[in-house]
């Protein structure tokens, strides 16, 4: 694919240098790109990965994947707090080899998904340790673990009714704020995190703790203060830097504090989140509401 | 106003400004470079003098008036990503560079620009870790850059115009400049970025007049020379060691003081067993001819990462000659600089590696710290304890002031073939799930003893260098965008600054007209503070 485009590009400034040269025969030439344009084209359509299923190159791609990928996408490809979890077979951006081999070379605009050598870390990978790439992520691949099973609606039900998550998580525009905004996460993790996630809130936390590998802008981490005038609050960490903090409470409330003036504050990796056991959602309504995270994100 | 009041005052302002146009044709000669502590109002050389202590003379900011500090002038480069400069003050101009290899001088009272120069980079040029510069060396009318597709520029002081401009290097196999290069009599040293791509590293000495080669030091050594026989068969030719940050020079023995970086692939001994000569080191040369006079190497057959290249520092104490490293292992070591010989060497933050020590007193890796197929747990992390962020040393508190940062990784390993220009890292890193949270200092070491007397806990780790005053204080940055005042003897923060930015970059201090200001470089500007 990066081939084609290259070819493309090649054929386009031999255009130019030929417009510039030779203008009287303009239509021809354009005629002529025309055709080179089309046969590129269709060569691209063609492009095929080259190692599909070759055990040796998923090794190979293996090893590419820990060096160039798994620092988002996590050891395993199972997702490492802001790459999604690539061993999903049904992927919100790539079907074909094809189309994972553009992904890889070009990045997903407006994500922080970045095109092959543009992370100012060298040039990137060559179009052979891109297709091992791709044959490992499919050798790895869990093919029925996306398909979830529960109700969508009573899934919904629940978000926004008996269960209370929509108290603290928005989904497209309704809900609340003081936990991370739940639209695309049905799109990029498998039910296996999400119900991790819900069984034991405060596990991301604990580790999601370089810039790479933050799932959201923001930790979510605890904080409760004491004030010069003796008021306690708590709530999440929106902001902090040496100086100030920037938190939300429970009731929403933005709090913008210096720390110099607190008389204490303490912060907590355990999440404001309520642990969610199966006593309290059975594992049958979590995977109700599992069922309509994936549909909402598959949107 | 009376007339000859008025008069009077044109007669003032016509008299300071001849005074400064003098000032600013005068040359910075290497008779300077070695008296720099006789001009404390200028910062010649990116550590501000060639000792390496990033320390300012002057006291006119100090720890009764820093609360007052304000933001003088603000200067936007226009660039994107990390700024790492460190700017260099003559006699009232300020120079400096930024990403994709800007450079450019200031009227350092104002910000307002002189010149501006932007070197033409190729598309497909190889930077480890960003499209970073940290800084110029300046000498004679010249300053000089050394670029990310490995070319030595010197530019003209007043114009910014190209006087000379060379080839060292092949960028399309890897090796780049990321340096600040350091003048030294009439040359212009300057050592080579690459370790992610099996380049041979190298120091390199150029004739400040004419950019002829002078001299070249391989860090890795050929066949027939010392240090051959630590590398397996041919890894030598691809075995890294670049020396991609600054070393300090010493007049009384001519001798410059480089660090070498990690051998290639840094994730991966398997290949290239033994040693591994000269990465991870210090090495000892003559500055006239590059010639070898010691090594101390601190990480042997290193695979975690942790290049050496952190400022080597020159303290004398007593009748003691000592040159002293914090270095990205976790260990702070004292060297007697004369020999070479390992005086010190004490972990100076969370270390994990290193259980026991050789003979010589230098920490020696445990069995089974070497990162494995499916991932082992070692700390410090591969970013280290430091980095390149420039440490400080203060004579008055006789104290050494570093930037740190507790971190371990699960480091794997896995086989990687060599393609020349391609990344060579032989595996990766990930942070580990069992770690505690990352958390970043500025720490005070004794080099006397290597205990730490104090330390500030940021928010998060920075990547700031650290400047001390004879002011009685220390500055730094943080990566949220403060840049901070501390009482130097106490780590308590007695002014901040948020300049929206974080900080990559060294502070420094300089004078004009005699005012004092520090500048630091966050985000994508560089900042100038002073009293009111």
């Amino acid at each position: 694919m990066r081939l084609a485009t290259q070819r493309l590009m090649l054929i386009k400034q031999r255009f130019v240098l030929l417009d510039r040269q030779w203008r009287p025969f303009f239509p021809l030439l354009a005629c002529a790109a025309i055709v080179a344009l089309a046969s590129a084209t269709a060569q691209a359509a063609d492009d095929h990965n080259p190692y599909a299923g070759d055990a040796k190159a998923a090794k190979a791609g293996e090893y590419e994947f820990r060096i160039n990928c798994a620092l988002c996408h996590g050891l395993g490809a199972h997702g490492g707090g802001r790459g999604p979890d690539l061993t999903r077979a049904q992927k919100r951006h790539v079907h074909s080899d094809a189309e994972m081999f553009q992904v890889i070379s070009n990045g997903i605009p407006g994500t922080v998904m970045p095109a092959n050598g543009t992370n100012g870390q060298g040039v990137g990978m060559t179009d052979e340790e891109i297709w091992q790439i791709i044959t490992y992520i499919r050798s790895v691949e869990v093919k029925a673990a996306s398909s979830a099973t529960g109700s969508i609606a009573h899934g919904k039900e629940l978000f926004y009714g008996d269960a209370n998550c929509s108290l603290c998580h928005m989904i497209e525009g309704k809900g609340g704020r003081l936990g991370p905004e739940l639209t695309a996460v049905g799109g990029s993790r498998t039910p296996t995190a999400i119900i991790d996630s819900v069984r034991n809130p405060s596990r991301r936390l604990a580790w999601g703790l370089t810039e790479a590998t933050k799932e959201f802008p923001q930790e979510y981490e605890t904080i409760t203060v004491v004030t010069a005038g003796g008021k306690k609050i708590k709530g999440v960490v929106l902001n902090e830097d040496n100086f100030s903090i920037q938190m939300m409470d429970g009731g929403e409330q933005i709090y913008l504090l210096e720390k110099d003036k607190l008389r204490s504050f303490q912060k907590s990796r355990e999440s404001m989140m309520p642990i969610y056991n199966p006593d309290i959602l059975s594992d049958k309504d979590l995977g109700d509401i599992v069922a309509y995270l994936i549909s909402v994100g598959a949107k | 106003m009376t007339r000859l009041r008025l008069f009077f005052n044109r007669l003032t302002i016509f008299l300071a400004l001849g005074f400064l146009t003098t000032q600013a044709a005068a040359q910075v000669t290497f008779d300077r470079l070695l008296n720099s502590a006789k001009e404390p109002q200028n910062w010649l050389t990116y550590s501000g003098d060639y000792s390496g202590r990033r320390h300012s003379p002057l006291d006119q900011i100090n720890i009764t008036n820093a609360r007052s500090l304000v933001a003088k002038w603000v200067y936007q480069t226009g660039a994107t990503g990390k700024l790492e400069t460190s700017p260099l003050v003559a006699d009232g101009i300020l120079y400096a560079t930024a990403q994709d290899d800007r450079a450019f001088a200031l009227d350092a009272r104002t910000g307002r620009p002189i010149w501006m120069f932007q070197h033409q980079l190729p598309g497909d040029i190889r930077p480890c870790c960003g499209r970073v510069n940290r800084g110029l060396a300046l000498l004679g009318d010249k300053v000089f850059l050394g670029t990310l597709d490995a070319h030595v520029i010197a530019l003209d002081t007043k114009t910014g115009n190209v006087i000379w401009d060379i080839v060292a290097a092949e960028y399309q196999k890897g090796y780049s400049f990321t340096v600040a290069p350091l003048a030294v009599k009439n040359l212009i040293v300057i050592g080579v970025s690459g370790g992610e791509y099996g380049i041979r590293g190298f120091i390199d000495a150029y004739d400040a007049a004419t950019g002829e080669r002078r001299w070249r030091l391989y860090t890795v050594p050929g066949p027939g020379e010392p240090g051959h026989e630590t590398w397996e068969g041919d890894s030598w030719k691809v075995g890294g060691a670049p020396a991609w940050n600054i070393g300090s020079y010493d007049p009384a023995t001519n001798q410059i003081f480089w660090p070498t970086g990690n051998p290639s692939p840094s994730n991966r001994g398997e290949g290239r067993a033994g040693d591994n000569l000269y990465s991870n080191s210090l090495l000892a040369l003559n500055a006239d001819t590059g010639k070898m006079n010691w090594f101390f190497q601190f990480t042997k057959h290193d695979e975690h990462d942790w290049d050496a290249t952190q400022v080597p520092v020159m303290i004398d104490s007593g009748d003691k000659h000592l040159i002293a490293q914090a270095n990205r292992n976790g260990f702070f070591y004292v060297l007697d600089r004369t020999t070479g010989k390992l005086i010190s060497a004490n972990a100076y933050g969370k270390t994990t590696w290193s259980e026991s020590k050789d003979a010589e007193g230098r920490p020696v890796a445990n069995k089974g710290a070497s990162p494995t197929l499916e991932g082992h747990t070692v700390c410090p992390g591969a970013l280290g304890t430091t980095n390149f962020m420039a440490p400080a040393y203060d004579p008055q508190t006789a104290l050494f002031y570093v930037t740190a940062r507790d971190q371990c990784d699960i480091f794997s390993t896995a086989p990687q073939p060599y393609e020349a220009g391609h990344a060579y890292y032989g595996s990766a890193y990930f942070p580990s799930e069992e770690a505690e949270p990352y958390r970043g200092f500025l720490k005070a070491i004794d080099p006397a003893t290597g205990e730490i007397k104090w330390k500030f806990e940021h928010t998060s780790p920075t990547w700031s260098g650290v400047l001390s005053t004879a002011g009685g204080l220390v500055f730094t940055g943080d990566a949220e965008g403060n840049f901070i005042a501390l009482d130097a003897a106490s780590g308590k923060a007695l002014w901040h600054f948020q300049m929206g930015g974080a900080v990559y970059a060294a502070p420094m201090a300089f004078a004009v007209e005699g005012k004092e200001y520090v500048a630091i470089a966050a985000g994508s500007a560089v900042y100038a503070f002073a009293l009111p």
